[in-house]
């Protein structure tokens, strides 16, 4: 069989269905994520402004909410139990489909395949399951707001034994959270298969002379990401379905004996809630570094075309990456300090977490080294990747004080914590993402975005990420505890201006969204036309017009001659060397 | 001391190296990919049972049905069966002798008792049933039902995949690719293997 049979998976789409709803297509596939992450995202952020708003004006009704639940929000202000189910809808549906569908699912389906030189993905009926069953995920998740109780309110992490029990653990316990855990077995299948197809892809489907180390740094971040996923889904599609026979089935997994919840002894015996808690968090720290992975590669890939040089080590950087990939999976007790498990488990989660800041503190030193003496184009993107170092490192620092277990029993439950993961994971995989689109919207549009919206979005939304979530840390070393809707000890009193402030601030940075919003859907339709490479970068997809035709390559196949960041070439003819450029330049001695 | 922090890189001189022209065929690594995952979430489900048997005293240990050593052998004689039939495809579509009829045959034999195995799993369901022993009734019951099951939806699976090898060879020019017979039979082994384990989780005490 000749290779160009081999590789012509399919064929161009011939009707609308196939052109955009079930495609087969990496790049319709990646866009179909972004949307889908798009329209999370502002879910999520309009739940969390609800939050903010309840938390400061607890008594004051917002005109609409009870149209949203009745029961939960009669009048328009929110009940406690409603507040905790809007707490977890947020963090469902960003750590889930906005943090792991956006950097990972949308920019890798769209960019991985051509930045390898492959026409599209390993099993492209795979890659097309794979989104329809996250979509079919969100829709299930999304329903658990129309059933009569409400979403649940046990939280992202849904801690047994109360994720377990049904309505006996309160309003939302019952069909909304059986409806969770359905939706998260099924967002694990679509993870599974989606990371399936981004090993096969990577590992087969290069273009001749792309050897790995040749690949761009964001195609290896979503390579060790797609390896994490791979591992972590498969271990938290199990607990879900543990945790839905739980609820359904009435056996006890989870569920310890002599339970009494709601004057109601619990009809189950022997079941363990912290091994609810190990497989959890099994999968739940490895989570985190699928949703920064990426945005570190993403990043990498942008300064490097924006310093026009490549980084101090390309090896040192993607060796880096594979530690904390690596690591990522010996830490998950980190979680877990407060939770009642033997104490000596805890020293030896912690001498671990502290052991993964090192490749952490390594990407970012070479980061900042690289930038050192650069001369920086200041692009939307280049100006978010920045920023993204910066939550980064912000919100990485507490991790240092998290990570051991004597400070972390304080703290656990406070908005320290809060502080601590909205930054370094939050709002630094969101910059990422940010960057992404600013930087690839071209190639993925044919159309450039506008530059100044984007610094002015850029510029809001830096200072209003770190007025949001800079307090928090300061609330929770004064004690004051997190997952409530009020404040009723009188030591919180003295927060609650803080606490205005912080909402103040949400409420205008997440207006700011709006701009991006705009800038997105109009450069769409009217931004001014872009070039196939706009960027000056030296990558595979720049190679391919804007956007690229279905087969990427026009039916070609590109061979491969350089490295992936040929900046700054004495002696080569231009700025730069695209990757598959067969320009031949002297060795400098 | 130089004011550069760091030199322009280096150009290859060689000529494109890597990936070989030998046409990628994604299925021979997918199926690794893919057991792999499969293998992790059944570590995940032993994870499970060690914790759970430690953490209430209302473990018992159930008999398994008889059925189940009967139905083990019969998954160990496909996998016997599943390389007789991969040889002969290979001898058929190399033209090495093999025919088409034979290779079909032992395909279908193999399909046959991956079948026979499916249906003596339900079996040993309706056996345990009929005992009294419900998937609530203890852990281990629970466990045993869970992970039979689970097993014998990846069982399906592979036995879709043998249709799929079959489906693929009948066309008067075979259409079947060898890293998809090499998939499927390495994926229905597994499936045995994980058979085995899994029969020795749920009847040894651990």
């Amino acid at each position: 069989m000749s290779q160009e049979a081999a590789i012509a998976h399919h064929g161009p789409p011939t009707s609308f269905l196939r052109k955009h709803v079930f495609s087969v297509d990496h790049k319709v596939i990646g866009k179909q994520y972004f949307a889908l992450a798009i329209v999370a995202v502002f879910i999520g952020m309009i739940l969390s402004w609800l939050m903010r708003f309840h938390l400061v004006w607890p008594n004051a009704a917002l005109p609409g909410l009870q149209w949203l639940s009745k029961v939960g929000a009669p009048a328009g202000v929110m009940t406690p139990e409603y507040y905790l189910s809007l707490l977890t809808m947020h963090g469902t549906l960003m750590v889930f489909f906005v943090l792991t569908n956006a950097p990972f699912a949308a920019f890798g389906n769209y960019f991985l395949p051509i930045q390898i030189g492959a026409e599209d993905m390993a099993f492209p009926r795979f890659n097309m399951m794979s989104f329809w069953t996250t979509f079919a995920a969100f829709v299930v998740l999304m329903a658990a707001f129309f059933v009569p109780d409400g979403p649940p309110i046990s939280g992202w992490t849904a801690y047994a034994p109360l994720s377990a029990v049904g309505s006996d653990a309160g309003p939302g316990q019952g069909l909304g959270q059986t409806l969770w855990g359905l939706s998260i077995a099924i967002f694990c299948i679509a993870s599974l298969l989606g990371s399936l197809n981004f090993i096969s892809t990577t590992l087969d489907l290069r273009a001749k002379g792309m050897t790995l180390m040749r690949m761009p740094v964001s195609t290896w971040a979503w390579f060790i990401t797609s390896c994490i996923a791979l591992l972590a889904f498969a271990v938290l599609l199990p607990a879900c379905l543990l945790l839905v026979l739980d609820r359904i089935a009435g056996t006890s997994f989870f569920i310890p004996a002599g339970l009494v919840i709601s004057d109601r002894l619990q009809p189950h015996s022997g079941g363990s809630p912290l091994l609810w808690q190990h497989l959890f968090w099994f999968f739940g720290h490895p989570e985190v570094y699928i949703a920064i992975l990426p945005a570190m590669g993403i990043v990498s890939h942008i300064l490097i075309n924006s310093m026009r040089r490549p980084l101090l080590s390309h090896k040192v950087v993607i060796g880096s990456m594979m530690a904390i990939g690596f690591l990522s999976y010996m830490v998950w007790g980190h979680h877990m300090f407060v939770s009642g498990m033997n104490p000596f488990s805890a020293l030896v989660f912690s001498f671990p977490t502290l052991v993964i800041t090192i490749p952490a503190t390594v990407l970012t030193l070479i980061w900042l080294g690289s930038l050192y003496g650069s001369r920086l184009q200041i692009t939307t993107a280049s100006l978010f990747s920045l920023g993204f170092i910066s939550m980064f490192v912000s919100g990485g620092v507490s991790g240092f004080f998290l990570a051991q277990p004597s400070i972390d029993i304080y703290l656990h439950a406070t908005y320290f914590v809060v502080g601590h993961f909205h930054l370094v994971m939050g709002v630094a995989a969101i910059f990422g993402i940010f960057a992404a689109t600013y930087f690839w919207f071209p190639k993925m549009s044919g159309r450039m975005m506008n530059e100044t919206l984007g610094k002015i979005h850029f510029w809001f939304t830096f200072v209003g990420a770190y007025c949001i979530f800079m307090p928090f840390h300061y609330l929770g070393l004064a004690g004051n505890v997190r997952r409530t809707s009020s404040f009723v000890y009188d030591y919180a009193q003295p927060l609650i201006p803080v606490h205005k402030f912080i909402t103040i601030a949400a409420l205008c940075t997440g207006a700011v969204q709006f701009i991006f919003l705009i800038n997105l859907l109009y450069s769409r339709f009217k931004g001014a036309p872009a070039p196939d490479n706009p960027w000056n970068a030296t990558s595979l997809e720049w190679t391919v017009p804007s956007p690229p035709p279905w087969n990427n390559f026009g039916g070609k196949h590109p061979v491969v001659y350089h490295d992936p960041y040929q900046y700054g070439v004495e002696g080569a003819s231009g700025d730069f060397i695209m990757q598959n450029s067969p320009e031949k330049v002297p060795v400098r001695s | 001391m130089a004011t550069t922090v760091h030199e322009p890189p280096k150009i290859e001189q060689k000529p494109p190296t890597g990936v070989t022209d030998r046409p990628p065929e994604p299925a021979r690594t997918g199926i690794w990919v893919g057991l792999a995952a499969i293998a992790m979430s059944f570590a995940a489900f032993t994870s499970a049972i060690i914790v759970r048997q430690g953490s209430g005293n209302d473990w018992q240990h159930i008999v398994v049905p008889r059925i189940l050593f009967f139905n083990t052998a019969i998954l160990i004689l496909s996998s016997l069966t599943l390389e007789v039939a991969r040889k002969k495809v290979a001898s058929f579509i190399r033209g090495q002798g093999a025919t088409r009829a034979q290779a079909m045959g032992w395909l279908t034999a193999t399909l046959g008792m991956g079948l026979v195995f499916v249906a003596g799993q339900y079996a040993a369901w309706l056996q345990l049933r009929s005992e009294g022993l419900y998937l609530a009734t203890n852990p281990n019951c629970s466990f045993f039902y869970l992970l039979t099951a689970v097993h014998a939806i990846h069982v399906l699976g592979g036995l879709g995949g043998l249709a799929r090898v079959i489906r693929r060879l009948a066309p008067a020019v075979p259409i079947l690719r060898k890293s998809t017979m090499d998939a499927t039979s390495y994926y229905w082994h597994f499936m045995g293997i994980l058979w085995v384990y899994l029969l020795c989780v749920v009847w040894l005490k651990l």
